[in-house]
């Protein structure tokens, strides 16, 4: 095989890794549009919150130790003890339930019935809340999040394509583990939703309000289990880009990269984010590797650079034009 | 009912218990608007209770004190000999008491049988966590609640559109689906708003068989709301008549003819 192609595979196999961890972020987004119709705009920094409390927790880090110091002239910082990655997973998914309460009780309880823009709005305030939060509880330097996950090269798939190929991939172990664990979330998700019965109470609610109401199911407590589960999914997201990049507050922007995600694959469709996530990071990467070649300035006469920052945009621009609802998405078809 | 000292038959022989529920002296207003005025009324064990009126006379906000939507201002409502205290709706369901809408709310992207199956929440036991796992008792429980499902459908005729999204549905089957959703909670009391709205003649006797059918066979009492004269005195035993939110007439269909309020308030002069 020519060179040229095996670097493309590699990229493109790269891509799909990467894909893996937009669609994490993309199926939070998902999740909560579908089961109450609300865009929620701070699932990028429920992820960032999550994996900043996962990090507080596993550090024995002192929450809002700046707050206190500075009122009570203290120099505390730690209590000292580090915690099991499993523990602290455990207490941070605790936190986000506990957050999908607090949430609940004081945002969306009194903004039932508004239209949903008045509910997108209150997400984008309850995104810059979570981050002043998040800054003041566990301080704004960059962490680095290590909960046991593989790094670096998978020397497997280097060894195995090299005999195969003459080629050795790098691919990394960190996204092959991301890949595996995304693959389960979305069937333990699908599955639940389909066949459980709180999942078919959910469908229920993202339905007709009314309607659920009026064979039993608690709005309530809809809202808080569907805002933990998405909590549940920030948490799993928050780890695998706080592994891979460290855990900074420029990760709430990573939020940003699932808007075409979802153009791509429906803002209603569990698959739906997962493909189209897998289309936008392959795209991406095959897309740079092709403008910024040698063999593309030899045929047009010049070569692009950095393309990743708005192949993703222009791609969902597209699909807005021709295909409004997504891959996946439902139409919406009025019935007059 | 436990009370059976005043049980009576009726002439197509079904049997009638004591009060199963009793309005007593309900108002509603909406800001300065009264849309119901201190009205009584008890529905008994078993019969099937109409409540007619003309346009905006308060049956559709009556039917939605029942089911918990409104909460009144003034009045009580009792239900199985106990005072009900303010409900949610979802709370009023759980009691036992299931409804339909006048304008239907169904679920739309979902099937009719998964619709029908949400009728059963009430009914099923296993939480969050048996359920995310799918634990024996989850998937026996499933299965338990689909065969009763099942026998629902069967009663309804309605198998063959078993799997369609209820989107799809023409007007006459959503009607028929979403009697089939509130009877799936196994209801103590149905409340239904208007079944035969906007159906034709043959569909209208379907759903009247359907009705007459439940009352027979599961005993089920209910409330039933509707316009068409004819339907109502065929199928209710005992009729309340309202009008700008008030009670202008109670009792049997025959009484409720010939009640002369009745007759000029809302079925005009020309009534034979």
């Amino acid at each position: 095989m020519p060179d040229q192609l095996l670097y493309a595979m590699e990229a493109g196999l790269n891509g799909l890794m990467a894909g893996v961890m937009y669609s994490l972020v993309a199926l939070g987004f998902v999740l909560i549009f579908k089961a109450s119709g609300i865009f929620n705009y701070a699932q990028g920094v429920l992820a960032l919150f999550a994996a900043l409390t996962l990090v507080g927790f596993q550090e024995g880090q002192l929450p809002f130790a700046h707050l206190i110091n500075t009122v009570f002239g203290t120099d505390l910082h730690h209590f000292g003890w580090r915690l099991p990655a499993i523990v602290a997973i455990a207490l941070a998914a605790g936190v986000m339930v506990l957050l999908a309460i607090v949430i609940e009780r004081y945002v969306l309880k009194h903004l039932v019935n508004q239209p949903p823009i008045i509910l997108f709005m209150a997400t984008i305030g309850m995104a810059y809340f979570l981050e002043g939060l998040g800054d003041i509880m566990w301080g704004a330097d960059i962490k680095t999040l290590d909960v046991g996950l593989p790094q670096g090269i998978n020397e497997t798939v280097e060894s195995v394509t090299g005999s195969l190929l003459g080629y050795g991939f790098f691919i990394d172990n960190l996204d092959i583990v991301a890949s595996v664990v995304a693959a389960l979330l979305v069937l333990t998700l699908t599955l639940f939703s389909q066949y459980s019965k709180q999942g078919r109470a959910l469908r229920a609610v993202a339905d007709d309000h009314q309607a659920a109401l009026s064979v039993g199911i608690s709005l309530r407590f809809i809202w808080v289990l569907v805002w933990s589960i998405a909590g549940f999914v920030a948490l799993v997201a928050g780890i695998m880009w706080g592994s891979k990049s460290g855990v900074q507050f420029s990760l709430s922007l990573i939020a940003l990269k699932a808007l075409p995600v979802l153009m791509l694959g429906g803002f209603t469709s569990i698959p739906g984010a997962i493909v189209g996530g897998l289309i936008i990071g392959m795209g991406e990467k095959l897309f740079e590797f092709t403008v910024s070649s040698s063999w593309f300035g030899d045929i047009f006469g010049f070569t692009l650079g950095a393309t990743e920052n708005w192949f993703a945009y222009v791609l969902a621009l597209l699909f807005l034009v021709f295909r409004p609802q997504g891959l996946f998405g439902e139409r919406i078809i009025e019935r007059v | 009912m436990k009370d059976t000292a005043d049980t009576d038959t009726t002439p197509d022989g079904r049997k009638i218990g004591g009060v199963l529920m009793e309005m007593k002296n309900i108002t509603l207003r909406f800001g300065g608007v009264k849309a119901i005025t201190d009205i009584s009324f008890d529905i008994r064990d078993g019969e099937i209770r109409a409540i007619i009126g003309p346009n905006g006379a308060g049956k559709s906000s009556m039917l939605n004190v029942i089911s918990g939507f409104y909460v009144p201002q003034e009045g009580e409502v009792w239900f199985k000999g106990v005072r009900r205290g303010p409900m949610r709706p979802y709370q009023v369901a759980r009691l036992g008491i299931a409804r339909t809408f006048q304008n239907i709310a169904l679920f739309d992207g979902m099937s009719v049988l998964d619709n029908i199956m949400t009728g059963r929440l009430t009914l099923m036991k296993s939480g969050v966590l048996s359920q995310a796992l799918w634990w024996g008792p989850a998937e026996r429980e499933e299965t338990h609640h689909r065969e009763k499902v099942e026998k629902i459908i069967d009663f309804l005729e309605i198998q063959n559109i078993r799997k369609t999204p209820v989107g799809r549905l023409p007007y006459g089957l959503k009607k028929r689906v979403e009697l089939a959703r509130a009877l799936a909670a196994e209801p103590k009391l149905l409340l239904l708003d208007e079944p035969m709205a906007g159906m034709n003649v043959e569909e209208k006797e379907d759903m009247s068989r359907f009705i007459l059918d439940v009352n027979d066979e599961f005993g089920t009492t209910i409330v039933l709301i509707e316009h068409d004269m004819g339907v109502v005195m065929d199928l209710s035993d005992r009729v309340v008549v309202m009008d700008y939110g008030k009670k202008i007439g109670d009792g049997t269909p025959d009484e409720v003819r010939n009640n002369p309020d009745v007759i000029s308030a809302y079925l005009g002069v020309a009534h034979d």
